[in-house]
């Protein structure tokens, strides 16, 4: 896929994240591992091996006293319209070709070489270090939605996909559209959980649904929005030192630079 | 020197085509058949007399009211007609009095599970007859014998990928990954 190529869907599934009404309180974190079936690490606290398919960063302004301020901010994967991580796949067990441009990953065709993982410039793809261990009992209450990864495949978030299947099924016994969902219909589990109702989610193409709006939105940005990739995750911030962060990939770049939706 | 001279004749064309042969044979049909352990269901059900009173598949493999399938039923279902024994079949005993009376439910061997990184929907392919994807067992008297691979502990009847993507592509549907897998 060439640069600047993304690829048309009917729907596209997006989420928006209002920064300002987030706590970091880390229940999407919780939530997401529990519908993903990640096992609890044996060692939680080396980070270079632990998944975490939604991770919520904090934000500093990096000021003190009174101007102090932080922010958290949710990090899953950005389903980008461009990925960087698709074309660098050499065995295609990742793509991006299914309507609604949730960007796959098929587990037992990954030969866990990682490409994706360096080209994946928000570092939303982990790597299985070690088989899933779940504690004594936990293993009864695994969730049948998502499959079981072993060591040495990569794995990230994918909006919570079975919900979609879902979300599909029952429109279809109650007679509805399955290829126009209605807003609220198919909701990933980080969405549905937040307290705060900071993680909004739905068709950011269709008017009906309420990220349409959110998505566009004159204090919404995307992160990284030079590299070009498109990610399919906006960010709401009424805080510009927050709006900068956004795009700050490198000392030299120009940081907070107009937002601009295609 | 000696053992060579014993050994000439023994070569040659004929004892290469009687190992060849022995090995497609081996390869073609004793293996498939040492692979598979053979399985019989834990009650004779039959499907065919049931469809005899006039029942329709989904008179007991249902969907449920959020469109996914329930698969087989249970107990529950089973005891709406046979709470006790009303028939002469010797199988309907032994569901009663192994199953239903204990209150436990059968181990039925299904034949199509798929692995867990699948996805299927029954409802998106409601407009097909049962029998395009299962075994018509509802013209059997006897369930059909399970066979499980010894090796993957799947069973053989189970659906293809190359079987799925074959019917999708000749019908338009995408065969991106993410529409069947997990």
């Amino acid at each position: 896929m060439a640069h600047g190529a993304t690829k048309e869907f009917k729907v596209t599934w997006g989420m928006v994240i209002d920064l300002d009404k987030c706590t970091g309180c880390g229940a999407c974190m919780t939530a997401c591992q529990v519908e993903n079936n990640i096992a609890p690490m044996v060692d939680a606290s080396n980070k270079m091996r632990t998944l975490s398919w939604m991770l919520v960063f904090e934000l500093s302004n990096k000021k003190s006293g009174a101007e102090a301020e932080v922010a958290y901010l949710p990090r899953p994967c950005m389903q980008c319209g461009n990925p960087a991580c698709v074309p660098v796949c050499p065995v295609v067990a990742t793509e991006k070709n299914e309507e609604g441009g949730i960007v796959s990953q098929i587990y037992p065709r990954c030969i866990g070489c990682r490409y994706c993982m360096a080209a994946c410039p928000y570092h939303a793809r982990y790597f299985n270090w070690e088989d899933p261990i779940f504690p004594k009992g936990m293993e009864k209450a695994l969730s049948p939605s998502t499959s079981a990864r072993p060591r040495g495949v990569v794995e990230k978030c994918n909006f919570c996909h079975t919900r979609f299947m879902e979300a599909k099924d029952k429109a279809r016994q109650e007679g509805g559209n399955p290829e126009g969902l209605a807003d609220g219909a198919y909701m990933p589990a980080c969405a549905e959980i937040c307290p705060t109702g900071a993680i909004s989610f739905g068709d950011v193409k269709n008017k009906e649904h309420k990220v349409f709006d959110l998505a566009q939105g004159k204090d919404a940005f995307r992160l990284l929005e030079k590299l070009g990739l498109n990610p399919q995750v906006y960010y709401v911030s009424k805080r510009e030192w927050v709006r900068k962060l956004g795009d700050n990939y490198a000392a030299t770049g120009k940081p907070g630079a107009a937002k601009k939706h295609s | 020197m000696e053992e060579k001279k014993q050994c000439k004749g023994c070569g040659g064309a004929l004892p290469f085509l009687i190992g060849f042969v022995a090995m497609l044979v081996v390869g073609w049909v004793v293996f498939p058949k040492v692979i598979y352990s053979q399985k019989t269901q834990p009650v004779r059900f039959s499907h065919k007399i049931h469809q005899e009173q006039g029942m329709e598949c989904a008179n007991c493999h249902a969907f449920r009211d959020d469109g996914s399938y329930a698969g087989l039923p249970k107990n529950e279902k089973c005891q709406e007609c046979h709470a006790d024994v009303v028939g002469s079949d010797p199988a309907e005993k032994v569901y009663v009095e192994q199953y239903a009376q204990k209150n436990k439910e059968v181990p039925w061997l299904v034949y199509q599970y798929q692995p867990d990184n699948v996805f299927f929907s029954h409802k998106a392919h409601e407009s097909f007859e049962c029998k395009e994807c299962h075994l018509e067992v509802g013209k059997m008297d006897t369930p059909p014998v399970y066979y499980e691979n010894r090796l993957s502990g799947y069973s053989k009847q189970t659906m293809k990928m190359w079987q799925c993507e074959r019917c999708h592509a000749e019908n338009g549907v995408s065969n991106a990954c993410h529409v069947c897998h997990k």
